[in-house]
C-alpha cells in the first residue's frame, strides 16, 4: 500500500476523525489557556501540574480498582490542584524562590506517582491498566467515549475561557485593581488554576505528563511574536496549539505505533522556530536588518550632527559661517575609526549633504537642513526630558516639526522660549538665512 | 560486597553528587534549568550511542554533557530574545526530550535502552551491569561512574569554590573584579549534566532532579553558611536514599520512586520545624 | 593623567539610547557627585563603564588605558537591591569577597586578606556584626557591608550606586566619614547620588547627567540654579535660598 493510500485510510477512519477533532480542541484550549499562563508567568506551573497528575490517576484507580477515565481524571485534577497550591504556599512561606519550589514539587509529586504505578501494577487489575501511557500518551490508541470526553470537556475550557475573557484579562494584567473593581480575585484565581489543571489532565492522554507543559507553553509564545494583542494572541496561539496538535497526531498515526506527545511537540516547537525567526515586527531576521540599517543610520545622523556642531561652535566663536571640519576632528571627537569616519563620510557626500575640500568638510545647503533638524531633535527631546510634565517624550519628533515648520503655535513657541533659556537654539538655521537667530 | 550494600551505595552516592550541585541551582535560581537538563540529556544519550554504537559510559557521558550545554545555551539565546526564561526552558526542554523519544522510537530495535528505564531508572539492576577498569576488580558501571562524578564535582567544586560564590551572590560584582562570570555559569551546567547522565541509570531522568533540588532546598532551611549548606545537602541526599531503599523494599514500591517521596518528606519535616526558617518557629515568633 | 576619561559614549537598549554622547573627564583625588533625574541614565553609565553593559559607541579609559578588570584599579558598589540578600553567608564573607579579585585562582582568601577584611568592617562600624548572617542586618548594615567589600578591594577608583538610599542616619554619617577617609588617602570616588540637598556638603566635583552630559566640573561653578534647571528642568522646585529639591510628581 502507497503512503499516499495509507495516509487517505488514516483520513477516513470514524476514530481517527474524533481523534484530529479531539486533539485540536485540546490544542486550541491549552494554546488559549497557556497564553494566559504565559503573561502571568505561570507557564512551568503547567510543567509541575502535569507531573503531579500522575499520583493522582494511580489513587483513583487504586480506589476505584478499573480504568474509569472520568474518576483518573477527577483525581489527577485534585493532585494538580494540590501542587499548585503547594507551589504558591511554600513560594509566599519561605525564602526558596519560585523556580525551585516548582522544581521540587514537581519531582517529588511524580517520585511519589512512580511508586503507586508501581503498585498499580502489582494489583490485578492494573498489569494491563495501560496508566504508564499516560507518561508519554497514546492519543492514536484512544477510542470511543474517551475521545469524545476529551473533545467535550476541550470544549467546555474554550467557553468559559471566552466567556470570562475580560475578568481574565484584568486579572493578568493588574490584580490589585482587579481587586479594586470588586472581582474576587481569589476565586478567579482558583478557576483559572482549575481550568489550566483541566486542560493539562485532558491532555495527558494525548501528549503524556512530561511534554504536557510545551502544549501550554510553545503555542503562547510562538503566538507572543506574531502581535502584542491579548486577544489576538490568545486567537493565535489557539490556532498553533490545533495545528500542532493534528499535526503531531497524524504523523503518531502514520508511524504507527509512535507516541503522540514527542510529534506534538515537535510540531508545536517548529512554529514557534518559524515564528521566531519570521514573524514581521518582531522576528529575529527582520530585526537583525533592521538593527543593520539603525546602526549605519545612527552613525550618519552621529556624524551630520557632529559637523553641523562644529560649524555651530566656529560660528559662535568667530562669527564665520563658512567653516570646515577635518575628518580627524571628527574621528577623534565620535572615537570612531578613521576608516570607519571615511566610508560614512564618503555615503554622506553621495547623497548630497556634504562638501568635502581634501581633509576637510563642510555642509551642502541640503545637508544643513538635515544637520540643523537632527541637532534641533536632540535639543527638543532633551527639552521633553527637563519638562516632562509639560511634555511627552514620545512626542519628540511631532514637536521637533512643529518648532520648525509652525514656530508661531504655542507649544513651539514654548519649547523656542525654553531652548532660548537654556542658550541650546541652534545657531545656525537654514529657515532664516544662516547665522540669524 | 553484597548486593543491597551496592544499591545503597549507589544510591548515596547520586544524593551526595547531586544535593551539592543542586545548592549552587537553588541559589542561582536555576533550578527549573536542572529540570530541563536532566530531561535533554535523554537525548544527548541516544546520539552517543548512534554516533558511537557503544553503550560506553565515557561516550555517554561526553553526549550529556554537550546536550546539557546545548540546552543552558539555547535557553540563554530565547531569553535573551525576548522569550521569558521560564517559558523559554519549558520550549528547549521539551523539544529536545521530545526528539530523543522519537529518535529511541525510530531506533527501538537497535538501542538497549527504553525511555521507561530512562525516566525511572532501574537501580536494581545496577549490581549487576559489572565493568572491569585497570588492576580493579569488576565493579558496578553505575558506581564507577558515579564516583568519578562525584570526585570530579567534589574538585571542581574545591578549587572554583570562591568563584562560584561570588558569581552566585552577585554577579555583576563579579564581573567588574573581572571574574569570568559566563565560564563558571557553563562550568556549572556541565557538572549538572554529567552529573544527570550518571545518576541516570540508577535514578532516572525525572528523580534526578528530585535529588538535584530537594536535599538543597531542605539545607537552605537550616543554615546560613554556603558551606554548611553543601555538607548538610550531601547528607540529606543520603539520607533520603538509604530511606528510599529500605521503604521501597518494605512496601514492595519503585526504588527510584521511593527515594524521590522521601526527599520530599525530608523537605516537608524541615520546612515545618526548621528552628529559624521553619513555617512553626515563625509562626511562634510572629504570634509572640 | 585622569583617572577617567569618557568621550561620547553612547548606550542603547534596543533601540532607545539610554546615554546618549555623554563625555566627561574627572580629576583624580576628588569626591564625584553623579547627579541627574530618575531616567537619567546615572546607574547605567557606571555600568558601562565596567563593562557590564555593552556601550554602542564611544571610549571609555581608565587612567589611559581601556578597562580591564585585571587592573584592579576600580572598586565598585553596587545597587544594594542587586543582590538576594538571603544568600547563606555572613558580613565578613561578604567583605572578603572584595579581596577575590587579588587573591586570583585556585587559592583561598590567607588570614591577611581575613584582617584586612576585619579592618574594612572597622572601619564601617560594623566590626561586631562580623558573623551575622546578612538578611539579619538593617538596610543601613548591608549598605555598610557593601561599602567595606568596596575598600577591600583597595583599589583608586571607586564606583558607588546610590549608597545613600534608604540608608538611616548613622550610616549615613559613616559613608561620608569614609568617602572623607578614601579622598584623604588619594582615591577618586563617582557617586551616584538624587539627594540635591547634600551634594554641596559631600562632593567637590559633580557631573551633571540627564542622558547626555548636562555640565561638570568643580561643585561651586557647575552646581548652579541654571544648570540644574537644565537637568531636571520642570520637576525643580525652590526652596529657601540656596535650597533645591526635586518635585517627585
Amino acid at each position: 500500500m502507497s503512503d499516499l493510500n495509507l495516509l487517505q485510510m488514516i483520513l477516513y477512519d470514524a476514530n481517527t476523525q474524533w481523534v484530529l477533532l479531539g486533539t485540536m480542541l485540546l490544542g486550541i484550549a491549552s494554546g488559549v489557556l497557556g497564553s494566559i499562563a504565559l503573561l502571568r508567568k505561570q507557564s512551568l506551573i503547567g510543567d509541575a501540574v502535569a507531573h503531579a497528575a500522575l499520583p493522582g490517576i494511580c489513587i483513583a484507580f487504586l480506589l476505584i480498582g478499573e480504568k474509569s477515565l472520568v474518576a483518573l481524571l477527577i483525581g489527577a485534577t485534585i493532585t494538580g490542584l494540590v501542587a499548585a497550591y503547594c507551589i504558591q504556599f511554600i513560594t509566599a512561606t519561605s525564602i526558596l524562590k519560585e523556580d525551585t519550589v516548582i522544581c521540587l514539587v514537581l519531582s517529588v509529586f511524580f517520585g511519589f506517582g512512580i511508586v503507586l504505578l508501581t503498585k498499580v501494577s502489582q494489583s490485578p487489575a492494573g498489569n494491563k491498566s495501560g496508566l504508564a501511557d499516560f507518561i508519554f500518551g497514546q492519543a492514536a490508541s484512544l477510542v470511543g467515549n474517551d475521545v469524545k470526553l476529551m473533545a467535550g470537556t476541550a470544549f467546555i475550557l474554550i467557553l468559559v475561557t471566552s466567556l470570562l475573557f475580560k475578568e481574565l484579562k484584568l486579572l493578568t494584567f493588574d490584580p490589585a485593581f482587579a481587586k479594586g473593581l470588586g472581582l474576587p480575585t481569589k476565586f478567579l484565581n482558583f478557576l483559572f488554576l482549575t481550568l489550566l489543571v483541566a486542560a493539562v489532565v485532558i491532555g495527558i492522554q494525548a501528549v503524556g505528563v512530561i511534554l504536557m507543559a510545551a502544549l501550554l507553553i510553545t503555542p503562547s509564545i510562538a503566538a507572543r511574536y506574531w502581535t502584542n494583542s491579548l486577544g489576538k494572541m490568545i486567537i493565535l496561539s489557539g490556532l498553533f496549539g490545533a495545528i500542532s496538535g493534528m499535526a503531531g497526531t497524524l504523523l503518531s498515526t502514520f508511524g504507527r505505533g509512535l507516541a503522540t506527545g514527542p510529534f506534538i511537540v515537535v510540531s508545536a516547537t517548529l512554529l514557534f522556530f518559524l515564528s521566531m525567526l519570521f514573524a514581521p515586527e518582531r522576528g529575529l531576521v527582520i530585526k537583525w536588518m533592521r538593527r543593520i540599517k539603525y546602526n549605519r543610520k545612527t552613525k550618519e545622523e552621529q556624524i551630520l550632527r557632529t559637523i553641523y556642531k562644529n560649524l555651530e561652535d566656529c560660528y559662535l566663536k568667530s562669527g564665520l559661517e563658512e567653516c570646515l571640519v577635518t575628518t580627524n576632528a571628527v574621528a577623534s571627537e565620535l572615537a570612531f575609526s578613521e576608516k570607519l569616519t571615511l566610508t560614512i563620510l564618503g555615503d554622506l557626500l553621495k547623497k548630497g549633504y556634504l562638501t568635502q575640500s581634501g581633509n576637510e568638510w563642510s555642509l551642502t545647503n541640503e545637508g544643513l537642513f538635515k544637520g540643523y533638524l537632527l541637532v534641533m531633535k536632540q535639543r527638543v527631546g532633551e527639552i521633553c526630558l527637563m519638562h516632562r510634565e509639560e511634555f511627552n517624550e514620545e512626542e519628540q519628533d511631532q514637536l521637533t516639526s512643529k518648532v520648525i515648520d509652525k514656530p508661531t503655535d504655542p507649544i513651539a513657541e514654548r519649547i523656542i522660549y525654553l531652548l532660548d533659556q537654556y542658550n541650546m537654539k541652534p545657531a545656525i538655521s537654514p529657515y532664516e538665512g544662516k547665522g540669524l537667530t | 560486597m553484597s548486593y543491597e550494600l551496592w544499591i545503597l551505595t549507589v544510591g548515596s552516592l547520586a544524593g551526595m553528587t547531586c544535593g551539592m550541585v543542586g545548592c549552587f541551582l537553588i541559589l542561582r535560581k536555576l533550578a527549573m534549568l536542572a529540570d530541563a537538563i536532566s530531561h535533554s540529556v535523554l537525548l544527548g544519550i541516544v546520539l552517543a550511542f548512534l554516533i558511537s554504537q557503544s553503550m560506553s559510559g565515557i561516550y555517554m557521558l561526553v553526549g550529556a554533557a554537550m546536550v546539557g550545554l546545548i540546552t543552558a545555551f539555547l535557553v540563554q539565546l530565547f531569553s535573551s530574545n525576548g522569550v521569558q526564561e521560564d517559558a523559554s526552558i519549558g520550549v528547549v526542554f521539551t523539544f529536545l526530550f521530545a526528539v530523543g523519544v522519537i529518535l529511541i522510537s525510530l531506533y527501538a530495535n537497535d538501542v538497549h535502552l527504553d525511555v521507561d528505564h530512562a525516566l525511572m531508572g532501574e537501580i536494581t539492576f545496577v549490581p549487576w551491569d559489572l565493568v572491569q577498569w585497570w588492576f580493579l576488580p569488576p565493579l558496578p558501571k553505575a558506581f564507577l561512574m558515579l564516583s568519578i562524578v562525584f570526585i570530579l564535582n567534589i574538585i571542581i567544586i574545591v578549587l572554583f569554590y570562591k568563584e562560584f560564590k561570588i558569581t552566585s551572590f552577585d554577579p555583576q560584582m563579579a564581573a567588574a573584579i573581572g571574574i569570568p562570570v559566563l565560564l563558571i555559569h557553563y562550568l556549572l551546567m556541565g557538572m549538572v549534566s554529567i552529573t544527570t547522565v550518571a545518576s541516570f541509570d540508577s535514578v532516572g531522568a525525572i528523580l534526578v532532579v528530585a535529588m538535584l533540588v530537594a536535599p538543597g532546598a531542605s539545607a537552605y532551611l537550616l543554615t546560613d553558611k554556603l558551606s554548611v549548606m553543601l555538607v548538610l545537602s550531601a547528607l540529606f541526599g543520603v539520607m533520603a536514599a538509604v530511606a528510599g531503599y529500605y521503604s521501597a523494599t518494605w512496601l514492595n514500591v519503585s526504588i527510584s520512586g521511593s527515594m524521590a517521596s522521601l526527599n520530599g518528606i525530608i523537605f516537608l519535616l524541615v520546612f515545618l520545624f526548621s528552628p529559624t526558617k521553619g513555617l512553626i518557629s515563625k509562626k511562634l515568633s510572629s504570634s509572640i | 593623567m585622569n583617572p577617567v576619561e569618557i568621550k561620547n559614549l553612547t548606550v542603547a537598549y534596543q533601540k532607545k539610547p539610554v546615554l546618549s554622547d555623554v563625555s566627561f573627564e574627572v580629576p583624580e583625588g576628588k569626591l564625584i557627585g553623579i547627579i541627574g533625574p530618575n531616567g537619567a541614565g546615572k546607574s547605567t553609565l557606571i555600568k558601562a563603564v565596567l563593562g557590564l553593559i555593552p556601550k554602542a559607541s564611544g571610549e571609555i579609559k581608565i587612567f589611559g588605558k581601556n578597562y580591564n578588570a585585571k587592573d584592579k584599579v576600580v572598586g565598585y558598589v553596587p545597587q544594594r537591591g542587586s543582590v538576594d540578600w538571603d544568600f547563606p553567608t555572613n558580613a565578613l564573607d561578604v567583605v572578603l569577597m572584595g579581596r577575590y579579585g587579588h587573591i586570583g585562582w585556585f587559592k583561598r582568601p590567607s588570614k591577611k586578606d581575613m584582617e584586612l577584611a576585619m579592618e574594612c568592617l572597622r572601619k564601617v562600624g560594623m566590626e561586631s556584626y562580623s558573623n551575622r548572617q546578612i538578611s539579619q542586618l538593617s538596610g543601613g548594615q548591608q549598605q555598610r557591608v557593601f561599602l567595606a567589600r568596596a575598600l577591600a578591594q583597595d583599589a583608586k577608583i571607586y564606583f558607588m550606586d546610590e549608597p545613600f538610599v534608604g540608608v538611616d542616619a548613622a550610616t549615613e554619617r559613616a559613608i561620608v566619614d569614609l568617602l572623607n577617609e578614601l579622598k584623604k588617602q588619594g582615591k577618586t570616588v563617582l557617586v551616584v547620588h538624587h539627594d540635591l540637598q547634600t551634594v554641596k556638603d559631600y562632593f567637590d566635583h559633580v557631573i551633571l547627567l540627564n542622558m547626555r552630559t548636562i555640565a561638570e566640573g568643580p561643585t561651586e561653578d557647575t552646581f548652579t540654579i541654571e544648570n540644574l534647571h537644565r537637568t531636571y528642568g520642570g520637576k525643580l522646585a525652590f526652596l529657601e535660598k540656596d535650597r533645591v529639591m526635586v518635585n517627585q510628581k
